[in-house]
């Protein structure tokens, strides 16, 4: 018996020491950034893993930064990401809930051409995008947000999915009392949606902060800084200035900090939604 | 509910309602709304008449034009001087802007085709007045059609805004970009281009770019193989590690995991480039400790591709194992306990456990997911673009490095120096077909594999 406890003992200390061991290595290249976004240099890369010399300069230099206007970056993306979450919401919601809960002539059909458009890589559709928002006069922050809210039409697989779980019998029911499909909707589907809807609204409102494609294409042929957004900012950051302004780099890297810090908390808050969507979205149907 | 079944009318064919229709009936077949007017649907008659006359005026004043000129895509394709006889001089004239004329030529197509639409919506709306009528029931009034968008017709109600967002931002951008690849729009034909059939599926598949699509394909599908299997695999071994017995604080150590993850892509990325960099900080590393005496060239132009595509695959797990887990975790908890604690009694090891019991259940449920992932990661632009932008570069590519999948290669086709617009156009195509290949094939053999 002593034998099987050391055994489940030993088992047990080399199943922490693996877990450790494998934990330091995915989170080391993250504390690395943080690291670097400390350190003192302005050789445009960062070669050590702890700073020779610790400095909050890059913090300030990119709060101050002419030639980068962080603080425009930041008050343009939280524009477009709100306006784009709230109407995004009410679009994938909508589109979501009519798909689950209601039975319609063209329901079928609808659901085959999401299916068929969703398999086309999005970047084909980047350069008609880009003279359509031209033609319009449109190459600025409200085109881009026009993109996101035109975009989520599609984005509906994760909110059905979670309608599909809730039992018809209740809308039935509703139905039977004399209510209307738009009462019902109102009154029992949304308020039952609480959960999908910060689910929804929260990935609208983290996209355009992550998306550096569709935000460069756009909003890139102004030319003016002050226009972009964050990702596209930071990210028009390393690439436009490579070679001739490499001091600017650890100044990267700290805007980067400061912007990954929010996403990620709000990421860790949501991980169980995302599961959820991850094996929900499987079932198209 | 039973009600509104037995209300439902004997239906009639539009010959019935063509020949027996009063003069408005008849009418209606070609100005749309009379009918409804005719019967008091004042708002549904006016929507119908006003919608056709807005679009017979744009019809002849641009729409004829716009579907005329798609057919030639414009005639004059390249800048060229000629002799204005009426004045007297030489005028230079620009080619017609190709681009443009495809853009409104496509939306004209759309537009046309909706009308279609709207006109049969008109018929049917037509024959259910004349039935109602023939057989002497109730008409809707504007009140009850109104209400009805409330209630029996919501769908069409909450659908509307985004069905307009969705054809205008993705069903016109595709349709646009297919008709692309039947053209000859590169940077020979920058502004005008004409339809050229086939010919740049030819190129890609046969012609100068047959030697690059080939082999950037061959790795695009074992890109996508190991990518998903790796992160598959060592997700559910790292799910079932944090999830074994006696193993404590399990949602912090999930949560280290996470954190790589939710790190936006396009910083996580790009500074594991930085990390990987020749004079970067793990070389630096492994120099220090005297494991080796050269840093290794990771991902750089110069590197060497098999290095760079198997450094390109691990750092695709340090990004996708922690979903991976995240999934396997919320399926493990969920397992069906009995089956293993049977194993366990007739006296199996937790590997063999693992390989005949678990393994298998958790493959099971997450096989839609899988599928869905390896699509994902045949169009998987964020890891490639960011970490080695396609390097190291190859010299028998055109446009392409060996570690480029063929989403990237698309997008040097386009916004890099060879502009090969129709070839990328042609590149989207294909992935279409591939990814739709595979998930039909996948689909139908895991439903099957759910009957049998």
């Amino acid at each position: 018996m002593k034998s099987y406890r050391a055994q489940r003992r030993f088992s047990l200390i080399m199943r922490y020491i693996l877990l450790v061991i494998l934990a330091i290595v995915w989170i080391f290249p993250i504390i690395w950034i943080v690291l670097a976004s400390f350190s003192y240099n302005d050789t445009g890369f960062v070669s050590t893993i702890i700073p020779s010399k610790f400095t909050l300069q890059n913090y300030i230099g990119i709060f101050t930064s002419k030639q980068f206007p962080f603080m425009n970056w930041i008050l343009n993306t939280t524009f477009v990401s709100v306006v784009s979450a709230t109407l995004s919401t009410l679009v994938t919601i909508c589109v979501a809930y009519v798909l689950s809960r209601l039975r319609f002539r063209l329901r079928k059909p609808f659901l085959q051409i999401a299916l068929v458009l969703g398999m086309f890589p999005g970047f084909m559709s980047m350069i008609a995008l880009y003279y359509i928002l031209k033609s319009f006069n449109m190459l600025n922050l409200f085109g881009l947000i026009l993109v996101y809210v035109g975009g989520a039409g599609l984005g509906f697989y994760v909110a059905k999915g979670f309608f599909d779980t809730i039992p018809m019998a209740i809308d039935e029911a509703a139905e039977m009392d004399g209510a209307t499909e738009w009462q019902t909707f109102i009154h029992i589907g949304l308020p039952m949606s609480r959960p999908i809807i910060v689910y929804t609204a929260l990935m609208a409102f983290i996209g355009p902060w992550i998306d550096f494609i569709f935000s460069g294409i756009i909003l890139s042929s102004s030319g003016n800084a002050k226009n972009y957004t964050i990702a596209y900012g930071l990210y028009n950051m390393v690439h436009a200035t490579k070679g001739t302004s490499t001091q600017y780099f650890t100044q990267f890297i700290a805007g980067c900090v400061i912007i990954a810090i929010p996403i990620t908390v709000l990421f860790i808050i949501m991980q169980k939604f995302y599961v959820n969507g991850i094996t929900a979205g499987a079932d198209k149907g | 509910m039973f009600k509104r079944k037995s209300r439902r009318p004997k239906s009639a064919t539009y010959k019935e309602v063509w020949q027996r229709g009063n003069l408005a009936t008849k009418l209606s077949f070609i100005f749309m709304g009379l009918a409804q007017l005719k019967h008091k649907q004042w708002v549904k008659g006016l929507a119908f008449l006003i919608t056709e006359i807005v679009f017979l005026i744009w019809f002849v004043f641009s729409g004829v034009s716009a579907l005329s000129m798609l057919t030639s895509l414009g005639s004059i394709k390249s800048k060229r001087v000629v002799y204005d006889s009426t004045q007297g001089v030489y005028i230079t004239k620009m080619p017609d802007n190709s681009v443009v004329i495809l853009l409104f030529g496509v939306l004209a197509v759309i537009l046309v085709l909706a009308m279609i639409g709207l006109y049969i919506a008109n018929l049917r709306s037509v024959r259910k007045l004349y039935v109602l009528e023939r057989d002497g029931k109730h008409v809707p009034t504007n009140g009850e059609d109104l209400a009805a968008l409330l209630d029996r017709k919501l769908y069409a109600t909450l659908l509307a805004v985004p069905i307009i967002g969705v054809v205008a931002f993705t069903v016109l951008p595709t349709i646009y970009m297919i008709s692309m690849a039947f053209t000859n729009y590169d940077s020979k034909h920058p502004i005008g281009f004409s339809w050229t059939g086939f010919a740049a599926f030819k190129n890609v598949l046969s012609g100068d770019l047959a030697g690059t699509f080939f082999p950037v394909l061959g790795w695009t599908l074992v890109w996508a193989v190991c990518a998903t299997a790796t992160t598959f695999f060592f997700g559910v071994l790292l799910a079932m590690l944090i999830e074994s017995k006696g193993i404590k604080h399990k949602g912090f150590w999930r949560t280290i995991f996470i954190i790589v993850y939710a790190v936006p892509q396009f910083i996580s990325l790009l500074m594991m480039a930085q990390f990987l960099d020749l004079q970067g900080p793990l070389n630096t590393l492994l120099m220090n400790w005297g494991w080796i005496s050269h840093p290794i060239n990771f991902i750089s132009a110069s590197a060497n591709p098999m290095v760079a595509r198997i450094t390109v695959i691990i750092v695709n797990m340090w990004i996708g194992v922690p979903v991976s887990m995240l999934v396997s975790t919320a399926i493990i908890q969920n397992l069906p306990q009995d089956q293993i604690e049977a194993a366990r009694i007739d006296g199996a090891n937790s590997f063999q456990i693992f390989r005949s019991i678990t393994f298998p259940q958790i493959l099971f449920v997450m096989a839609p997911a899988l599928i869905q992932q390896f699509i994902g990661n045949i169009n998987n632009f964020n890891v490639i673009y960011l970490l080695t932008g396609g390097y190291p570069m190859n010299n028998n590519y055109n446009g392409a490095g060996d570690t480029d999948l063929l989403v990237t290669w698309l997008y040097n086709l386009v916004f890099g120096q060879t502009q090969r617009y129709n070839a990328s156009a042609v590149l989207g195509i294909l992935i279409f077909i591939i990814s739709a290949t595979v998930s039909l094939i996948a689909y139908r053999r895991t439903n099957a594999f759910k009957e049998g």
